[in-house]
């Protein structure tokens, strides 16, 4: 600005009033604030913010990535290192998990099986649950009981899962055991239930956000139609959101398949093969957060436990992927 | 103006019971005979929206197969009116209505179904949103929710709907592509032929051509024209040109009240009331 001040002074008199600048430009800075001298600054500062602002974003952008990658970087370097003892065929095919014997056993299958069954049961349980909860709460409830219930699927969601743990663990398990003739409650499906428990607040939400944002006018056409409330919801609406609900359940099961306390405590922690879902399993999650305590770092059983973890976030990875294609087919 | 076609009178083929379904009526009320030819009574209608009163008190008939043009500006109450008509207003919580409307003399708040009355008295909505499928089973999914299963019969009906809607040439090719891809004026008259298929007695337009180019705009009016022979219609418009153009009659709203109803040509060139003359020289509104 004082490079410009002179010659400023020179071909432009301070004639403010005429110039129509707001009086109070006058005094000292009279001379700074004229119109040629201001803008351009002006401009190049909003030119400079925008640039920096711009370049946050990116970063923040690529910062997701690369945490991801680090993780995963991390994963796979202790994970893999598994195999320079331990085969990949015996493990990934290997039906027996016993990291104590001579020499150990690092079977996966067991781990999946139990993951699956435990998934599996959770996910047939909470989706028809949730379904019709979010339907009921997005279409159908009146506008009172819907806030009701809206707050009680978010204070479900608020239960730490160790406490629903806790309860499957004293409650639900002896119910399971006494219903199904069963020498022990703490099973698959016990923990199926206890996990169905806390998927259904994450679907319920999601999927009645999608329900609610179906347009007012694709109901309103097809109730002027002649069409009813429950045709209207099952033709038009549920299709409308099904990208929204599809997306819900996929959270739902990855929320699932990625819970460790409560499965721990539920479904008895046996590393044997599942024959059916009333036999106690021990999830990948499980696994890794009962062993990992008792493990000397750089060990087998250490590295072990890692390449469970990369298996594990595969798994997810895959889950979200799907999801993914799903969602972007159906906007097609 | 109003003299019945054959089809009207075969439509009208319930004529003698209609009578008789007339409880409110009074047996020696002879000037209720020219209720026949009147599609739809309406009387003392009101409808509040929470405390705020849309429409007061109004009182009127449509006669069988004309276009009725409901002109006024906003806030007058006109799509009030339109959806009490096929009783989307039941949808808003908030609402009470009182008054009755008889859609051949029945009162279809009390003695219809909402679905029974939202498919004889359909509606064309201000902005053309088709449902998020294909064109074919858009107009399909009036019929197919009414029970119509049998493919062929489908066909016959999407062809036929879409053919009375001056559709059929521009999109007879790509039946099965996703109808959100029309452009506005093709998804309008989408619309029109999916309120066709459910055959309707009346179809109620909301604003129909608010949203589109003149040249839509008439292909919009010439279909409305050609139903005129099989369906009673309302057409709500803030256009009071096209009301002018489309209507036989055309009823005038302002703040609720229904200000004058008459025919076309005596409402825009002797209107009775000042307001009305106001409103169509462009005074106000």
């Amino acid at each position: 600005m004082c490079f410009y001040r002179g010659s400023m002074n020179d071909g432009f008199p301070p004639t403010l009033e005429v110039q129509g600048r707001p009086s109070f430009f006058r005094g000292k800075h009279a001379g700074m604030t004229q119109d040629g001298v201001r803008r351009p600054t002006l401009t190049t500062m909003r030119k400079i913010r925008e640039f920096l602002i711009e370049k946050i974003i990116l970063l923040d952008g690529f910062a997701c990535i690369l945490f991801v990658l680090l993780i995963f970087f991390f994963l796979a370097k202790d994970g893999l290192a598994l195999f320079k003892t331990f085969s990949l065929a015996g493990f990934f095919f290997g039906t027996l998990w016993n990291p104590l014997a001579e020499p150990p056993q690092f079977g996966i299958v067991p781990l999946l099986l139990g993951s699956l069954w435990v998934t599996l049961g959770a996910t047939i349980i909470s989706v028809p649950l949730g379904l019709a909860c979010a339907i009921f709460i997005g279409e159908i409830a009146p506008r009172w009981l819907r806030e009701i219930l809206k707050a009680g699927v978010e204070l479900l969601a608020a239960i730490p899962s160790i406490v629903i743990g806790f309860i499957g663990m004293t409650m639900l398990a002896p119910v399971v055991k006494i219903i199904f003739h069963l020498p022990t409650g703490l099973t698959a499906l016990s923990g199926s239930i206890a996990l169905a428990f806390m998927a259904i607040p994450t679907i319920v939400s999601i999927m009645e956000d999608a329900i609610t944002a179906v347009p007012r006018n694709y109901k309103e056409g097809s109730l002027a139609l002649g069409a009813t409330h429950w045709q209207t919801i099952y033709r038009v609406i549920i299709p409308a959101a099904s990208s929204g609900i599809v997306a819900s359940i996929m959270l739902g099961i990855g929320r699932v398949i990625g819970e460790t306390m409560a499965v721990m405590m539920i479904t008895g922690n046996a590393s044997v093969i599942p024959k059916s879902i009333f036999e106690p399993v021990r999830t990948m999650t499980a696994t890794i957060a009962a062993e990992m305590g008792e493990t000397v770092r750089g060990s087998e059983h250490y590295f072990s436990l890692f390449a469970v973890g990369l298996v594990l976030f595969a798994i997810t990875f895959a889950i979200n992927f799907v999801a993914d294609m799903a969602l972007h087919r159906k906007r097609k | 103006m109003n003299t019945p076609t054959p089809i009207s009178a075969q439509q009208d083929g319930g004529s003698a019971s209609l009578l008789g379904g007339l409880p409110h009526q009074g047996g020696g009320r002879n000037e209720d005979l020219t209720r026949f030819t009147d599609k739809i009574v309406v009387e003392n209608l009101s409808i509040h929206y929470g405390s705020v009163e849309a429409l007061k008190n109004v009182s009127f008939s449509v006669k069988n197969h004309e276009i009725l043009g409901v002109i006024g500006p906003a806030n007058s109450g006109k799509t009030s009116f339109l959806r009490a008509m096929n009783r989307l207003n039941d949808l808003e919580i908030a609402t009470h209505t009182e008054g009755s409307i008889y859609l051949n003399g029945k009162d279809i708040n009390r003695e219809m179904d909402a679905e029974e009355v939202r498919k004889k008295v359909t509606m064309v909505f201000a902005l053309p949103l088709p449902l998020p499928m294909s064109i074919f089973d858009n107009i399909a999914y009036g019929p197919r929710r009414h029970g119509t299963k049998d493919k062929k019969k489908l066909a016959e009906i999407v062809e036929k709907s879409l053919k009375a809607a001056f559709l059929w040439d521009e999109v007879k090719d790509r039946l099965s592509s996703s109808a959100m891809k029309l452009s506005g004026g093709q998804q309008q008259r989408l619309c029109i032929a999916r309120t066709l298929a459910v055959e309707p007695e009346v179809i109620l337009y909301d604003e129909p051509c608010s949203g589109l180019d003149p040249i839509s705009t008439a292909r919009v009016e010439e279909a409305m024209f050609e139903l005129k022979s099989r369906y009673t219609q309302i057409l709500v418009t803030n256009n009071v040109k096209q009301a002018a153009r489309v209507g036989d009659r055309v009823a005038f709203f302002l703040m609720g009240e229904l200000v004058e109803i008459d025919t076309a040509d005596k409402l825009f060139t002797a209107p009775k009331d000042k307001r009305t003359d106001d409103y169509i020289t462009g005074r106000f509104g």
